[in-house]
């Protein structure tokens, strides 16, 4: 294999025609470079999509109630309903395989507008929140400073709140201290223990103009006695939530005495069903960029056997030579299989090297214009790469098996013939 | 050294095939040098072929230097051809993109010789032809006789039982053909068995014994004296 004369002989052939020799493997690089381009590209989309999500917990739906839209048990159509909070409980005891189940309420956003929050002279309109110490776990965010909810604040009632990046910017000054100062929701002062901030790029601002405050106490500060505005349900991994989700509305539509059929009574958003989408989106994408690279490549292999094809004929006479002094058929096979796969492997590393330095500067572009929405740090695997370097040897073993069996089926006295 | 018995061969055209070698029995001592002559059609061009295991006979026995060449499979024809016989062609047959050098390493590297001994085998040979000088050269860059007298190193460099040469001096002119002759009966005064097919009198006469075929049999197998292509250079 690493036999010096054979070497000088492969490189002698295949520079003996320049022009030739380029032109073959060009259709090779080609092949090769689409494939990893195409593969970049389709990551970099993937990887914007996922940026968009963020951290949230994927498996997770969101329920809420409407009206009834049909009269069950001597109650009428029409009925406006609450979720309370020991259907958490009911929940829990009724459905399997699920890991958080966090009641909130909220004030602000979609429910009421105008300024809510008051401090000094600042006031601002934000969304309260009123939650569980478990919501961080399923909309995560990173406490910069004090602490988060827990259950003592729960259980006590306590009107502490956590906010937002956005809300510490408008209320106080730069550099003012925040902990242990109080702001007032809607007329109630809450003890400001924490501040947070979020890494997800949805919502943008908004995302950063949130409160977090003890479930038990805002419902006590805001009338909401035992009452949930919605849920957020994550279920644990490996079971999904989009199964699971059915027999959730299923025990909240027994247990509210909605009518079985009513569809409409319970409203819910199903986060994994939505990322499952996109994510068998990006398989397709993913399926695609291989399927193409590998049509372009499979004619780029085409092209080297067809090429190795006419060298062996203009060889003919060469070869024929070469049997007459006494070299092997074998020796032959193997001279032609190696050309066909250094030629294969020497212009797929072109085209991996050339698809590399696209994709290194579609990055460098990428991190000097700032982040573009929906693509993100376009990139291949290594194990994309050996693949196709795997794919590559093979290939060009096919692409040279019909050349060399050919060259090896001419007799030397036909190819020695002087006409 | 060489032994042949009943050697028979026809060749298929289409429908109808044609009976080129019809019963040859023949034999070669060590040190000959023998011309086979013949009109063309006349079958030794397919002799030579058959006697340098190019080609297969279709009946009849063929022992070269006692070993019986029979059935061979094509990678046992090539070792056998490598150890045994030496080839020189009408036409050289050199590798026009090796120097001369490379074509007369070329059977040395089949057997898997070392490269720093090749080289100096086939310096050697490329010294005993006169051509020591054009080591390098291209073939392209070589003139007939410079071509044919490669071709004999070539030949030679395997240090092989047996030279077979097909009308050597066929493309040459009368001067260059005797400058080769007079090579091949140098080779010959060293020892070594040689066979020329050709069908010019004047270059059979410079062998030791002729062979005349006509339509597939051997009609003539005649000792002579030798004329020495000296007297002509």
């Amino acid at each position: 294999m690493f036999n010096r004369d054979r070497w000088k002989e492969i490189l002698e052939v295949l520079t003996s025609n320049w022009f030739r020799t380029v032109l073959t493997a060009f259709g090779v690089f080609w092949g090769i470079f689409i494939l990893i381009v195409l593969l970049a590209a389709g990551k970099g989309l993937e990887n914007g999509i996922n940026a968009d999500f963020g951290d949230i917990a994927t498996n997770t739906m969101f329920m809420w109630t409407r009206r009834t839209t049909k009269p069950y048990q001597g109650l009428p159509k029409d009925r406006s309903f609450e979720f309370q909070r020991e259907d958490v409980r009911s929940i829990r005891d009724n459905v399997p395989n699920l890991r958080f189940i966090s009641p909130r309420n909220q004030l602000g956003g979609f429910s009421s507008g105008g300024n809510n929050v008051v401090r000094g002279l600042n006031s601002g309109a934000y969304n309260v929140y009123g939650d569980y110490p478990e919501i961080i776990n399923q909309d995560p965010m990173t406490v910069t400073s004090g602490r988060f909810i827990n259950y003592n604040d729960i259980n006590e009632k306590r009107k502490i709140a956590i906010i937002g990046q956005g809300v510490k910017n408008d209320l106080y000054e730069k550099g003012e201290e925040v902990l242990g100062t109080y702001i007032k929701i809607q007329g109630v002062n809450f003890l400001v223990v924490g501040t947070y901030k979020k890494n997800s790029s949805d919502g943008g601002e908004e995302a950063q103009k949130e409160i977090f405050v003890p479930f038990t106490a805002f419902s006590q500060a805001f009338n909401r006695g035992e009452d949930v505005g919605w849920m957020a349900i994550t279920a644990k991994d490996g079971s999904s939530i989009s199964v699971l989700k059915e027999k959730i509305i299923n025990v909240m539509k027994k247990k509210h005495k909605v009518h079985p059929e009513d569809n409409r009574a319970i409203g819910y958003f199903d986060l994994y069903e939505q990322y499952n989408r996109v994510e068998s989106l990006f398989s397709g994408i993913r399926w695609i960029a291989i399927i193409v690279g590998t049509f372009v490549l499979i004619s780029g292999i085409i092209g080297v056997s067809n090429i190795m094809l006419i060298v062996v004929k203009e060889r003919t006479k060469e070869i024929g030579i070469r049997r007459a002094l006494g070299e092997s058929p074998w020796s032959i096979k193997k001279q032609i299989l190696m050309e066909s796969i250094f030629l294969t492997i020497i212009s797929g590393m072109t085209g991996i090297i050339f698809g590399a330095l696209i994709i290194y500067g579609i990055n460098a572009l990428l991190d000097s214009v700032g982040p573009v929405d929906m693509f993100l740090s376009p990139s291949v695997s290594v194990g994309v790469v050996a693949s196709a370097l795997t794919a590559l040897v093979v290939s060009g073993l096919l692409a040279g098996f019909i050349p060399a069996n050919s060259a090896i089926r001419v007799r030397p006295i036909e190819a020695l013939r002087n006409e | 050294m060489i032994e042949i018995k009943d050697l028979h061969k026809s060749y298929k055209m289409g429908s109808n095939s044609l009976h080129v070698l019809k019963g040859i029995n023949f034999s070669v001592e060590e040190g000959e040098l023998v011309a086979i002559m013949g009109s063309s059609g006349s079958g030794k061009s397919t002799l030579l072929n058959i006697l340098g295991m190019l080609d297969g006979s279709d009946s009849g026995e063929y022992y070269l230097d006692g070993v019986p060449i029979k059935d061979l499979s094509e990678k046992k024809a090539a070792q056998y051809r490598n150890k045994f016989l030496g080839f020189v062609f009408q036409s050289f047959n050199l590798i026009n993109y090796k120097s001369a050098l490379e074509n007369v390493a070329l059977p040395l590297y089949y057997q898997k010789v070392g490269r720093r001994e090749r080289q100096d085998k086939a310096l050697n040979y490329l010294d005993r032809v006169g051509l020591k000088e054009w080591a390098t050269h291209l073939p392209s860059e070589l003139s007939g006789g410079q071509k044919q007298r490669v071709a004999i190193a070539r030949a030679m460099a395997a240090e092989p039982k047996v030279l077979l040469a097909d009308e050597p001096t066929g493309a040459l002119d009368s001067k260059t053909s005797y400058e080769v002759m007079d090579l091949i009966q140098k080779i010959n005064d060293d020892g070594n068995t040689i066979l020329v097919v050709t069908h010019e009198k004047d270059i059979a006469h410079m062998c030791k014994r002729i062979v005349h075929l006509r339509d597939g049999v051997i009609v003539e197998d005649t000792k002579i004296e030798q004329v020495r292509a000296q007297e002509y250079v």
